[in-house]
């Protein structure tokens, strides 16, 4: 054997660093891979929010030149496809690496390097997305990028071209992520583990990922037409060529509607986790949240026009959209009275990640009703384009899709890090944000039905939007103060937070809490083997005559807890650096096109030579090396 | 202590109740709650059936979450497990059905609104053509033969059919208080129709962003008698008269017409305005820009963003640029014996 290897070329072999910065560029663990999502999305939140605030400030008065209109548009352009693609997104991926896996009872997702592969391209495609900051010209005809302004002869500068770049190359990252967590979730679960025994968080991380490997082909060809017209001179979508700008509409929203079940999915998986982990009771109509869900993704489908209902599609169009988009309400109903149902008659304990969850229920009614409001296309004639849709987007996303993902950080963090984060800093951050989403958001619904659009730089102090404006802006500050804090929190936390030596601080419910927190790198040393839905809840206590659960003493359980043996001769997926250089090779190619043909080769190259070394390494690093 | 967040409470209400006052007290020309044609008033209609059905389930369902809350907190020192339920197949159909009606109530309205709003009644129309440019409107009466930009006018109490057409990239057309929004899609003729009940000045703005000088992208809708309307179209239809003096310096400034080389600033004899600007009984007939022929009788310059008088005018001619950012209008410039001449012909255009 040891001949056969060392005729293995270095530049083939296995790397074998499992520390300091060249560990985390040749991980394929789950579980790191998932922090690097976390934080990297954690940055571009940031960056999205300075872009939000910044926006906010040029909006507090009447003919304001804080920022010139062009930058305008540039930033609420990228404050939309950051917040959405950087942020919440691979927010949602960040728990998708983390805690799948460890909720169905496996040693890592199904396609490790692909994994890792989804990573790198999904942190190249953000800064190729941004890369026009760097030259003064971003993306800034709207995430929407109506056409023909996105035509050449009407966007004059090259921020289009980054858009089309950027969400060509994140679309690959989010197929990758999306078909592995299809196969983990598919094949990968604990004996015993049937779909109707799956936590809900996993559950909606299928459905979630379903909705991705179908809804990003959509996005991708009207990119790839956009690119040709912009690139090659094609008209796709230029009328005054005969093409069809209303073909682009059409193509956006049959991705962009279920994009929004994308962000919204997964924050109510999490919701789904907390809810019953806080309230001491078991999820209420489990197969009815699972099922309206499902139901929901499907939904997604039917509803598209909604956004499109003063596009002219006619009265027949209108009224169908309107039905379906009414019909998406019923499932979303059902969600929330169960989560209720859930919080009813327990033993309900308002923790900071609780907190967020039931933030998140009270803000997504909010969000939903608003929404109803213009499912409704003669209301929506009115509201259409203007700060009222504003506003319902972001309670939904915000209030909502972000909310849930706090929820979930305050949750999983002492998974991840073995310590808890401060509770006291926490409920500061909680009542921060939540004040602050309110006192910015909610006067946009009276700005917005005042008659004030959306995507305006400049107003009139005739037209009464001063004060309203003024106040959302200050809203916005208690909003940063809150992520301030919470930053604050995040990292004394990490340095000095309480220590959490069980792995199951909140007396949990599924598996990812019968393990030690940080987990090992092979997660369980014994695969356990599930018989019933809240797997490891069911192992700590027994139903009692009364129907109240009974501890059952320690020693007795089940003894598939992970304390067997240290893990040692597991085998575990080695590491490899081709990923990395798959991913860089690819987003060197796509700046190519905006640099020279020869950038171009030297990326496919790259690219290549990442696909043959991934296709070819040895399935293990050389004998004596060490690994683990 | 109780007491004391209940009065935190009650004081928490008072402000936002002061709040709220102090923000709907001025005056807004684009609010959507004070229609003015029966348009905007049947979608308004329709909005308020939607917010109170919302209201009721709002105040339904938070009221419950937060009871549920405040019921089942955990106290202190208690440590008993709840029992644990798993679902109730009854209440699950209860609460699929009740959305399902709460929809249900919404939905019939919504779909008869629709189509009730959707053409022009039977009997006498106003056809009107709207066509958008970056960043401004041309209205054509095809049936009355003229033509204006950003200022429509059209008689009270008479349905105004309009057609919508794009000179360049997506806009949307929207009088609030008359009309919602419908967009104009190049090569995609749209209609709408409107009907102002009252007299008076209504706003109007592009809702589609269409570009950097989207927010400047406004216009103003002129509600008349029908008597004052046919007088407005009368003077419309009028050519300018004779110009004399520092005006007809101006016109040939404007125009190629009998220029003899006194005003000489080297850009202007390049840049004819007429080039783009058409005003009628001249020679060249530009259409980039908005039709001039009666500049003077409009109340706002540059699409409804500043006031028609002498001190803006002059601002717009020696830098457009600096008042609406992006538009095509150059940078001519002009001197100021020049923009004298200019404005003392533009103000001369009744």
């Amino acid at each position: 054997m040891a001949a056969v290897t060392s005729q293995i070329p270095w530049i083939l072999r296995r790397p074998t660093t499992t520390t300091g910065w060249v560990g985390w560029l040749v991980t394929v663990d789950h579980k790191r891979i998932g922090v690097l999502y976390g934080v990297t999305a954690v940055v571009f939140f940031l960056i999205g929010g300075i872009e939000a605030l910044t926006l906010r400030l040029q909006l507090a008065s009447s003919e304001s030149s804080l920022v010139s209109p062009d930058v305008f548009s540039q930033l609420f352009t990228m404050h939309a496809l950051t917040m959405i693609f950087l942020a919440i997104m691979p927010l949602s991926v960040a728990f998708f690496n983390i805690v799948i896996p460890l909720q169905i009872g496996a040693r890592d997702v199904a396609f490790p390097r692909l994994n890792a592969l989804s990573y790198w391209v999904f942190l190249f495609g953000g800064i190729l997305l941004n890369a026009g900051w760097f030259i003064g010209a971003a993306p800034g005809a709207g995430w929407f990028a109506y056409a023909p302004l996105t035509d050449t002869a009407f966007d004059v500068g090259s921020g289009m071209d980054f858009y089309v770049l950027g969400l060509l190359v994140l679309g690959t990252s989010s197929m990758a992520g999306a078909f592995n967590f299809i196969v983990t979730i598919i094949n990968m679960r604990a004996p015993g583990m049937t779909l109707m025994r799956m936590p809900v968080f996993t559950w909606m991380t299928l459905v979630t990922s379903f909705l991705l490997v179908t809804a990003m082909p959509v996005i991708t060809v009207a990119l790839i037409q956009l690119g040709f017209d912009r690139f090659v001179g094609t008209n796709f979508f230029n009328p005054s060529a005969g093409g069809d700008p209303v073909l682009w509409q059409h193509l956006f929203w049959v991705f962009g509607h279920p994009e929004v079940y994308i962000l919204i999915l997964p924050a109510m998986g999490i919701v789904s986790e907390i809810l019953p982990t806080f309230s001491k009771k078991p999820l209420f109509g489990y197969p009815f949240i699972v099922l309206s869900g499902v139901f929901i993704g499907f939904m997604g489908w039917a509803v598209w026009s909604h956004h499109m209902f003063t596009v002219g599609l006619g009265p027949v169009a209108n009224a169908t959209f309107a039905i379906t988009t009414m019909l998406i309400a019923v499932p979303t109903g059902v969600k929330i009275f169960n989560w209720m149902g859930t919080l009813w008659g327990g033993s309900i304990q308002l923790s900071t990640s609780m907190l967020f969850a039931i933030g998140f229920i009270v803000l997504f009614i909010i969000g939903g009703l608003s929404g109803v409001t213009h499912a409704s296309p003669p209301a929506d004639a009115q509201q259409q384009d203007t700060y009222y849709i504003v506003a319902h987007l972001h309670y939904v996303l915000f209030g909502g899709s972000i909310f849930g993902l706090f929820a979930g950080i305050y949750y999983w963090f002492p998974k991840v890090t073995g310590r808890l984060m401060n509770e006291g800093l926490g409920k500061l951050n909680f009542w921060l944000l939540f004040a602050g989403m309110n006192l910015t958001f909610a006067p946009m619904h009276w700005l917005g039905l005042d008659g004030m659009p959306r995507r305006i730089n400049t107003y009139d102090s005739s037209m009464g939007w001063d004060f309203w404006n003024l106040f959302a802006t200050m809203g916005s500050w208690v909003i940063a103060l809150g992520v301030l804090v919470f930053i604050w929190n995040f990292f004394t936390s990490l340095r000095k937070g309480e220590k959490d030596e069980t792995g199951d601080p909140w007396d949990g419910r599924t598996l990812e809490w019968s393990i030690s927190s940080p987990p090992p790198p092979h997660n369980f040393t014994e695969i356990p083997t599930v018989h019933s839905r809240d797997a490891f809840w069911d192992r700590k206590y027994t139903e009692g005559p009364d129907g109240r659960p009974v501890p059952i003493p320690a020693g007795a359980a089940a003894s598939n807890g992970g304390h067997a043996d240290d893990g040692h001769g597991i085998h575990l997926p080695g590491l490899s650096y081709f990923p990395l250089a798959t991913a860089l090779g690819m987003v060197v190619a796509a700046f190519g096109i905006l640099i020279h043909p020869v950038v171009i080769v030297v990326g496919i190259l790259v690219m290549m030579f990442g696909i043959y070394g991934w296709a070819f390494e040895p399935a293990d690093p050389e004998p004596g090396s060490e690994s683990h | 202590m109780w007491r004391d967040v209940t009065k935190l409470k009650v004081l928490l209400l008072l402000l936002g109740l002061a709040l709220i006052a102090i923000g709907c007290f001025p005056s807004h020309p684009q609010s959507t709650f004070e229609a003015a044609g029966p348009v905007a008033q049947e979608q308004l209609d329709l909005f308020y059936i939607i917010f109170w059905a919302a209201v009721f389930v709002f105040v339904v369902v938070q009221g419950a979450l937060v009871y549920t809350i405040f019921k089942f907190r955990r106290r202190a020192g208690a440590n008993g497990l709840p029992k644990q339920t798993h679902g109730n197949t009854r209440l699950e159909v209860a609460w699929t059905i009740a959305p399902a009606i709460v929809l249900a109530i919404i939905a019939v309205p919504t779909v008869d609104t629709i189509f009730s709003t959707a053409n022009v009644p039977e009997g006498e129309v106003l056809n009107v053509t709207v066509t958008a440019h970056q960043w401004w409107w041309e209205f054509d009466y095809p049936d009355l033969g003229i033509s204006t930009a950003n200022e429509l006018h059209v008689p009270v109490g008479k349905n105004v059919d309009v057609i919508l057409e794009s000179k360049d990239v997506i806009h949307s057309f929207w009088i609030p208080k008359l009309a919602g929004k419908v967009d104009i899609v190049p090569n995609n003729s749209n209609t709408m129709w409107f009907r102002a009940d009252e007299s008076g000045e209504f706003y109007g703005q592009c809702a589609e962003f269409c570009g950097t000088a989207h927010a400047q992208m406004r216009f103003r809708v002129f509600a008349q008698p029908q008597d004052e309307f046919d007088a407005w179209v009368e003077g419309i239809r009028a050519e300018p008269g004779e110009v004399t003096g520092l005006a007809a310096q101006g016109e040939e400034l404007f125009a190629m017409k009998g220029f003899d080389g006194t005003l000489k600033g080297e850009s202007v004899t390049l840049q004819r305005c007429a080039i783009c600007h058409t005003v009628e009984g001249q020679p060249i007939k530009g259409d980039v820009g908005p039709n001039l022929t009666h500049i003077a009788s409009r109340s706002t310059l540059a699409a409804g963003i500043i006031d028609n008088n002498e001190e803006n005018l002059r601002n717009w001619l020696r830098n457009p640029d600096e008042i609406k950012p992006g538009v095509a209008m150059p940078v001519l410039n002009l001197t100021e014996e020049e923009i004298n001449a200019l404005v003392a012909y533009l103000q001369s255009l009744q």
